[in-house]
């Protein structure tokens, strides 16, 4: 238990369902005239994304203010980052204003869990490198168990870039930890080496065959299609764009399939989509997409999520002294990484 | 991350040994119907009346006491519960509260006449959240207040409209609200207290 979200792995079933129960109502202020409650009103949120992103850093910044938080959004370019300030620096830097809570995302696995051990306030992982996307997977998590209920048992199909997908990672880690059944597919270089330490746990599946897994035995209750990231297609990951479609892209023929074997299937994708390429178009508009759902519910889980850590009075953080920075010496200097996710190989290479 | 187990009833203490009985299951539901005429009375008759239950006595009580109306009335009346979590003024006092979903009757709150229903009136913050709340669903013609039991120690000018009974107590007294649809019994009683 931490005051801190940096990976997928934190939360227990249970706090995976508060969260998801407490998404809910936030999910009904949204259907509301007047979007707003006075919650976290005198509470700082610092959306600082070292990405680019849209939907992950507006929905953090709806959700901060319609909870009445002061939300300011930071970004690298434009911040003393592009002048050569270390994240170290920035992080203690903004933590000096007292603010409650650090939503980070950054191109480098672990600098949330790092960042963590800088600051007093709450940190929250909006995405770190090839590691976590833990709030995609909440978000994710709420869409299918609004459409299916509960999710112990189901069987859910994760396709596509995984060795550099973090919401690969914090989708299964989610979906798991709910009672789900996960199947991923990936093209064998796209299939991170040390996946084989999941493999071995019950209810995990890996393929290198989308088709063999969508028409096999097991019925697939959804369908996640993750983006292909185009400046990945020069890495030599695999020949052409249409290779990759022929043998991983959701095709209108495979949804026709899909659909045929299970009328209720759902298809989920994180965004930002490659239409034609990772997804046919005729799937990512068809009735069975539930992408848009996703992006809607992305504010009512992140509302979830601040609520969690910020509503309440924090025990467990240490007071602040005004304009002093932690003891160097409890700070160790390199932060122990999550071992649960296989760190992903494919960057090295 | 730390959260409150919702799936688990709110959490009460349990009743020490020494709690006195204030009220019985048959004076609880003598006081519900007594509030329910009281609220047709005043209303002069069932017409755009709302009730509303605050979580989590106050939605069991708030169905019989619609129960009670219609009885007497014959006349429906729309229940719901509206949750004041999100509006608390003591958020940043305590572990971090579950939220739960408020369920407002399909006619909505606009131009009706809304009774808030709860089981203790203490120090009126609940009921001052529920008035925010209230404010931001829409617009009632009038709010009116029904409780089980009115203890006392106001913190706000804050009155109830109809009481179930009024306890003088002292504030180092506890008092358990048991209702049976959510406790498998029905009581009131009042534990704590030096020297009575």
């Amino acid at each position: 238990m931490t005051r801190h979200l940096l990976s997928s792995a934190d939360l227990s079933r249970s706090e995976v369902e508060n969260i998801l129960a407490t998404a809910e109502s936030m999910h009904d202020l949204q259907r509301r005239e007047v979007k707003k409650v006075p919650t976290l009103r005198g509470r700082t949120v610092i959306n600082f994304f070292f990405e680019d992103s849209t939907r992950t850093r507006s929905s953090f910044e709806i959700a901060g203010k319609w909870m009445s938080a002061d939300t300011i959004n930071l970004s690298a370019k434009g911040s003393s980052t592009s002048k050569g300030e270390s994240l170290r620096d920035t992080a203690m830097t903004i933590d000096a204003m007292s603010v409650d809570a650090l939503v980070i995302r950054h191109h480098a696995s672990g600098a949330c869990q790092q960042v963590s051990q800088w600051v007093r306030c709450s940190v929250i992982n909006a995405g770190d490198g090839t590691h976590e996307h833990p709030t995609q997977a909440l978000l994710d998590a709420y869409t299918l168990r609004s459409r299916l209920g509960d999710l112990d048992g189901k069987h859910v199909v994760i396709v596509g870039d995984l060795t550099h997908s973090r919401v690969f990672r914090s989708n299964v880690i989610t979906l798991k930890t709910l009672g789900a059944r996960v199947t991923v597919v990936a093209p064998p270089t796209l299939m991170p080496s040390g996946i084989a330490t999941w493999s071995a746990s019950d209810g995990f599946a890996t393929s290198w065959d989308l088709d063999a897994v969508l028409g096999g035995d097991d019925p697939v209750d959804a369908v996640m299609m993750l983006r292909v990231q185009r400046e990945r297609m020069s890495g030599g990951y695999f020949p052409t764009a249409r290779e990759y479609t022929v043998g991983y892209g959701l095709t209108r023929d495979r949804l026709d399939r899909l659909v045929a074997r299970n009328p209720e299937v759902l298809i989920l994708h994180p965004g930002p989509m490659n239409r034609g390429l990772e997804i046919a178009p005729e799937a990512a508009d068809s009735a069975r997409s539930v992408v848009l759902d996703q992006v809607s519910a992305g504010v009512a889980v992140r509302m979830a999520v601040l609520y969690h850590l910020l509503a309440g009075n924090d025990a467990d953080t240490p007071p602040r002294e005004p304009g002093r920075a932690p003891d160097l010496e409890t700070t160790p200097a390199v932060a122990a990484l999550p071992s649960a996710a296989p760190q992903p190989e494919g960057v090295a290479r | 991350m730390t959260c409150p187990d919702l799936n688990a009833p709110a959490p009460h203490p349990t009743i020490p040994e020494d709690a006195r009985d204030v009220l019985s299951a048959d004076d609880i539901s003598r006081a519900l119907r007594r509030i329910g005429h009281e609220i047709l009375e005043r209303n002069k008759g069932a017409a755009d009346l709302v009730l509303l239950g605050i979580p989590s006595r106050g939605v069991p009580l708030a169905q019989r006491l619609g129960a009670a109306i219609e009885a007497v009335e014959g006349v429906a009346v729309p229940v719901g519960e509206l949750d004041v979590t999100l509006h608390r003024d003591d958020l940043r006092r305590q572990p971090v509260r579950a939220a739960h979903r408020s369920r407002i009757p399909e006619t909505g709150i606009d131009d009706k006449i809304v009774v808030l229903v709860d089981d203790v009136l203490y120090s009126g913050r609940t009921i001052r959240a529920a008035l925010d709340a209230l404010s931001e669903l829409g617009r009632p013609r009038a709010v009116r207040l029904a409780v089980l039991v009115d203890r006392g120690h106001r913190e706000l000018p804050i009155r109830a409209d109809h009481v179930g009974k009024n306890l003088p107590t002292s504030r180092d007294e506890r008092v358990h609200v048991r209702v049976s649809e959510l406790d498998g019994l029905d009581v009131v009683r009042i534990s704590g207290g030096e020297g009575r």
